[in-house]
């Protein structure tokens, strides 16, 4: 077994500090959840838990930033977006600075802590704030490749983390550029897009049932939701002719609704999107939730025939 | 108080433990130090003091309570099965798909629930609203809310704190569940909160501060609460995360723990389960 997502989180922000004095971390009570006390056991200068207090925390880590430093401040997807929305949007982005905000727990993943904590709704909040730049990992290698260029990269970002669990997609030397997603299966007659943990192996059981079923199906990652990797996107839609996104979030605002954006005005082409439907979060099982809400590898290949028959 | 209601009390606290340790040992996980820290101000306000009715969960002038620190919802949840809000056998769905007992409490779900909560520091503000649409109301009841003691860190509190003074909220009454942990470590260490009924006070409160395990002393404090008719009342309740669970009590990790068979047989015993 590999090591859990939140682990390559915080080891690669160690292995990073080494070199770079000025990454620091930042905890709102949920050090514990984001497994980040082994930086502050090696740091703990540069670790700062500011209690239950998410609007403060960015804040505080916009205060860092304005002074050089480069904060990764995390909490669970819903307060890092939802509580902190105003100051994540103004002392960090309006300002210019330099924060790296970490949502935890994407969408079902939240479980048991049910519909108060299972953020449906972070990427496209996060997708209105001017020039910001949202990721999310779907492995522990482009886990790790992908804190490294947000390290790098001068300017906020919204990080889509997910934590507990490990899986290994990608070669331990394959390359990650932000802004580019990544073909991880080439196909003729439709492309699915996914994005993270959840959704992209759903994605690729997905283009198994429909290589059965006579269907070629190609399967991008969009580790970056924005800025969209346009290029991709479009190439696929003319080579395929019908694209299927998936996201463990709302179909609106996040990545279905970026890809229909751009398809929409660059090349019209039929299009299903796998995602919440405007719902609410619940409480259950990760077994129980993606069959809720319709985001299994069967709801996803069902889609994909049914966008592909709107083929003209 | 007497010491038959006391005693008539402490046992319905013991079966609040015994079934919230059951329907969370019955999932397997679940936040049991903050529920076991609040038993007994549950127990003594839906016992002795609150005029709530399981026939008419929204009955209109019942008093209110906003659970703030959301995720003890399972310890309510016991005590308003224990009531007759809902059948019993509700409590052993807590968390499971399609279930009326989520982790958080959710006024949709679950009848007698009046607020929902879980993202912390917002109950407060919505008591206050709730206390000014019964002084709207002319209804002559009471509202009760209780925060966590990390939850007190969130800055909405404090604002919340303000407007209750500020509008006179004499039927106000909130407690602080004192029990000095949060899920990074002691609120000390974390992010303290010293003199924290002075802080109330300065902000318009009138505050107390007492063992919340013990029910003559929450009987007393609520009832000098209740004399104060024009400004919002704080009681800070001194408590043990993890309260009278053998394998939780006073431990830190006890916020949201597993729970195995083991420990769920074990607690059971040591609170006399199937005694009477
Ligand atoms: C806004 C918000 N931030 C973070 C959390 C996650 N969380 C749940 S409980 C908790 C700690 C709360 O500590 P405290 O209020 O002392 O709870 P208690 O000890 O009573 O269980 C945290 C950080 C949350 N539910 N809401
Ligand atoms: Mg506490």
């Amino acid at each position: 077994m590999g090591k859990d997502m939140r682990t390559v989180y915080t080891d690669t922000l160690i292995d990073i500090a080494k070199e770079n004095e000025q990454i620091c971390v930042l905890e709102a009570d949920l050090m514990a959840a984001t497994g980040t006390k082994t930086f502050k056991d090696v740091y703990p200068d540069r670790f700062f838990d500011v209690g239950v207090a998410e609007a403060d925390m960015v804040g505080v880590a916009s205060g860092l930033s304005a002074e050089g430093k480069i904060p990764f401040a995390a909490s669970f997807g819903t307060f890092a977006s939802r509580r902190t929305f105003d100051q994540f949007f103004l002392s960090a982005n309006y300002a210019q600075l330099n924060v790296k905000l970490v949502g935890t727990d994407p969408g079902i993943t939240a479980q048991f802590n049910g519909g108060t904590h299972m953020p449906f709704e972070d990427i496209g909040m996060m997708r209105l704030v001017p020039g910001l730049v949202i990721i999310e990992p779907a492995d522990i290698v482009s886990c790790e490749a992908l804190i490294r260029a947000a390290a790098d990269y001068k300017g906020s970002m919204y990080i889509r983390l997910h934590r507990k669990g490990s899986n290994a997609l990608y070669a331990e030397d394959q390359k990650f550029e932000l802004g580019k997603g990544n073909v991880l299966v080439d196909g003729d007659d439709v492309t699915i897009i996914a994005t993270g943990f959840i959704m992209v192996p759903e994605a690729l059981k997905a283009a198994q049932i429909l290589k059965e079923q006579g269907i070629s199906a190609a399967v991008i990652d969009m580790h970056t939701i924005k800025p969209l990797d346009n290029k991709l996107v479009l190439d696929y839609a003319q080579k395929t002719g019908a694209i299927v996104t998936c996201e463990n979030h709302q179909v609106a605002g996040g990545l279905g609704g970026a890809v229909a954006e751009l398809l929409c005005e660059e090349c019209p082409t039929p299009l299903g999107r796998i995602g919440s439907q405007d719902r609410f979060g619940q409480v259950g099982t990760l077994e129980f939730l993606i069959k809720e809400y319709e985001m299994t590898a069967e709801d996803i290949a069902k889609k994909a025939v049914s966008v592909i028959a709107k083929k003209r | 108080m007497n010491q038959e209601k006391k005693q008539d009390l402490q046992e319905k606290a013991r079966e609040v433990r015994i079934e919230t340790l059951k329907s969370i040992g019955h999932l397997g996980v679940g936040h049991v130090g903050g529920a076991m820290s609040i038993v007994e101000v549950l127990t003594y306000l839906y016992y002795a003091e609150m005029n709530v009715n399981p026939q008419e969960p929204r009955m209109n002038d019942r008093d209110r309570l906003v659970l703030s620190k959301g995720h003890a919802g399972p310890a309510l949840y016991s005590i308003l099965a224990m009531k007759g809000f809902f059948p019993k056998e509700w409590l052993l769905t807590l968390n499971q798909g399609g279930t009326n007992l989520p982790s958080h409490c959710d006024r949709n779900r679950t009848p007698g629930i009046d607020m929902t909560t879980g993202s912390l520091g917002q109950g407060l503000s919505a008591a206050v609203g709730i206390a000014l649409a019964t002084r709207l109301n002319k209804t002559d009841n009471r509202v009760f809310a209780i925060i966590g003691d990390g939850e007190s860190q969130e800055g909405q509190n404090w604002e919340a704190a303000m407007s209750a003074a500020q509008f006179k909220l004499g039927r106000l009454i909130a407690f602080t569940d004192y029990n000095k942990m949060q899920i990074d470590g002691m609120t000390e260490d974390i992010m303290d909160l010293a003199a924290l009924e002075n802080k109330w006070e300065s902000f318009g409160w009138h505050a107390q501060r007492i063992d919340g395990h013990d029910f003559e002393a929450l009987a007393e404090a609520v009832k000098r609460a209740k004399e104060e008719t024009d400004r919002p009342s704080m009681i800070v309740l001194d408590t043990i995360k993890g309260k009278g669970c053998s394998f939780a009590e006073n431990k830190l990790g006890s916020h949201n723990m597993p729970v195995s068979a083991d420990d769920l047989k074990e607690a059971l015993a040591a609170l006399g389960e199937g005694e009477n």
